[in-house]
């Protein structure tokens, strides 16, 4: 199952990604293929297994309500794309 | 034609825990500067892992028990996408199909006419970043982000502004005594939206629903529902479709559009692959089924038979669990009092002038300049006859303002109670004097004149006579004349 250009592009757009045409060209191919790996996935009878989100059996993993140090501001704000103060700053949104 | 309302509320509760839902970061981030309570889990930056703040699930237990809920044995968290700034992942960690607490109840109203709201669910999610808005762009504080926060849902059982404003009291109630939460609606740890919906009396078809927020108060509450009843009765009448939207509450008296519901969000829910699901096994829902404290209407029941207080006072005074607490250190003050005298007593004060005067300084009971043994003081001095019920109010007023001792402004400011009939005489027979006219109604058989005189004597002493004296002391010198 081959996707299209045109699906690529909208998809980065869902995912707020800038593509380029090069890049768009390259992920239209590499997206395809992985969907053609997953079309052999669904040839496997799942009939009798319950679904799950979980690969171990693992339950209950908690802890305790105990304060850490958390990070500095310019650790929190060194990936931002823009800055006022010690604040993050982005393109207006409407609420 | 006759309409019905139907409301549903959803309430947003930000848990009184330490540390936030998934990570270490302290949740107290009142009055922190900006982006100072933040780590990598918060960012949702790559490789991290979230880790469920046990807490935060024992509150959320805790809440679920006592609004009756059953407690799924098998419960789990999901991600809930949306694009939206304030989320640094893309998604809030939430619960879709497999919330802590289902089916409770929540009775309101009062006790000859208790009415059932049911409760659909109870379940644990994570606050999220707060957003300010400039012209022109917006900034961001992640301090919030990841924060516990409790979803209670209620079905549409509510049939008024007043039932709304009855649930929201009571639930409030419930989750101070549970002390899970500060639950405070002005400072955003408890949080209302509410579906709302009129149709003819007897159908059981819903009109377009209407979901309303942004409502910071009680009062806001009641008064977004009362106009929004208003406003959709009022469309239905001329013939509009009422649309399915989201409403945003003014204060200035209005509800506005925020967006049109046609476009149903696919939130995309997929079970949270970072948390292993929780299992919670019959011993531990046990404990702290055990471990829950005494709620208001327990509370509300055993102030009726151990204080003889009436069901409405009971009422008023545990639904604020401060106040309630307040109420029974001075109880547990004077221990010699006889009960149902004394605690009528510390009712009446604490619902009246003790409360005026909170209201009036605008402060919450838990900051009360007046400390329950200088309340008991006062009490005691007019149960000693040193002073009257006049001048005790204005001494409350002082005790207010100064936060000083009652006995010490009694004496400072000469205020004792004049029972000495020697020196009302005196008084007495200056008010005789000076009204002629209330002298003769009272000879000529109008004897509530007697209550002007008092009044007078009341007036001369600035409230210091003992009014039961000085009723004797003047019909004594009347009849005489």
């Amino acid at each position: 199952m081959a996707l299209s250009k045109e699906e690529v592009s909208r998809i980065a757009e869902l995912a707020r990604l800038k593509l380029d045409d090069g890049e768009v060209e390259k992920f239209t191919t590499q997206l395809s293929y992985i969907l053609e790996q997953f079309q052999i996935l669904q040839e496997v009878d799942t009939t009798d297994i319950p679904p799950t989100a979980q690969a171990t059996p693992i339950k209950n993993v908690l802890r305790k309500d105990e304060v850490k140090p958390s990070l500095s501001v310019e650790e929190v704000l060194a990936n931002a794309p823009d800055r006022e103060g010690d604040f993050l700053r982005i393109n207006t949104v409407l609420g | 034609m006759e309409f019905e309302t139907v409301i549903g509320l959803e309430v947003h509760v930000q848990l009184s825990t330490r540390s936030k839902m998934f990570c270490g970061c302290s949740a107290d981030y009142a009055g922190a500067s900006p982006n100072t309570h933040v780590c990598p889990v918060c960012l949702g930056l790559p490789g991290v892992l979230p880790t469920i703040n046990e807490e935060a699930v024992r509150y959320t237990v805790m809440t679920a028990l006592a609004l009756n809920c059953s407690i799924l044995e098998e419960t789990k968290f999901d991600r809930k996408n949306y694009f939206y700034p304030d989320l640094m992942k893309g998604y809030q960690i939430s619960q879709y199909d497999a919330p802590i607490g289902k089916k409770g109840r929540l009775e309101i109203g009062p006790a000859e006419a208790k009415k059932r709201v049911a409760i659909t669910r109870v379940h644990l999610e994570e606050d999220v970043a707060k957003l300010l808005h400039r012209d022109g762009y917006s900034l961001v504080d992640v301090n919030r982000s990841g924060v516990p926060l409790m979803e209670i849902v209620s079905e549409p059982d509510i049939r008024s502004p007043e039932e709304a404003r009855d649930y929201l009291v009571k639930l409030r109630s419930i989750l101070q005594y549970l002390g899970v939460s500060t639950a405070n609606m002005e400072e955003g740890s408890f949080r209302c939206d509410a579906n709302i919906s009129i149709r003819p009396v007897g159908s059981s078809e819903l009109m377009g629903k209407v979901e309303v927020k942004n409502m910071n108060s009680f009062r806001a509450v009641y008064r977004a529902l009362s106009y929004e009843e208003e406003r959709q009765r009022k469309a239905f009448i001329s013939g509009e479709k009422i649309a399915q939207e989201t409403r945003g509450w003014l204060e200035e008296g209005i509800t506005v559009l925020q967006r049109s519901k046609e476009y149903a969000h696919d939130y995309r829910y997929f079970p949270e692959p970072d948390l292993p699901p929780l299992a919670l096994s019959a011993e531990y829902i046990n404990g702290v089924r055990k471990s829950l404290p005494e709620l208001p209407e327990a509370r509300q029941k055993r102030f009726i038979t151990d204080y003889g207080l009436s069901p409405y006072d009971s009422m008023v005074l545990t639904t604020d669990k401060a106040m309630a607490d307040y109420f029974e250190s001075c109880i547990d003050l004077d221990k010699s009092k006889p009960v149902p005298e004394y605690a009528k007593e510390v009712a009446n004060w604490l619902l009246g002038e003790f409360s005026h005067n909170l209201a009036s300084a605008e402060i919450n009971i838990d900051n009360s300049p007046v400390a329950p043994d200088k309340l008991c003081r006062l009490i005691s001095l007019i149960d000693e006859g040193k002073i009257t019920m006049a001048v005790a109010k204005d001494v409350l007023a002082e005790m207010f303002s100064s936060g000083g001792d009652p006995y010490d402004i009694v004496q400072a400011r000469g205020l004792l109670q004049i029972s000495n009939s020697a020196e009302l005489e005196e008084v007495i027979k200056e008010v005789l004097a000076n009204n002629p006219q209330a002298v003769s109604d009272y000879q000529q058989g109008k004897p509530q004149a007697i209550k002007f005189l008092v009044g007078q004597v009341m007036k001369r002493t600035k409230g210091r006579a003992n009014p039961n004296l000085a009723a004797d002391l003047l019909s004594k010198k009347l009849e005489v004349k």
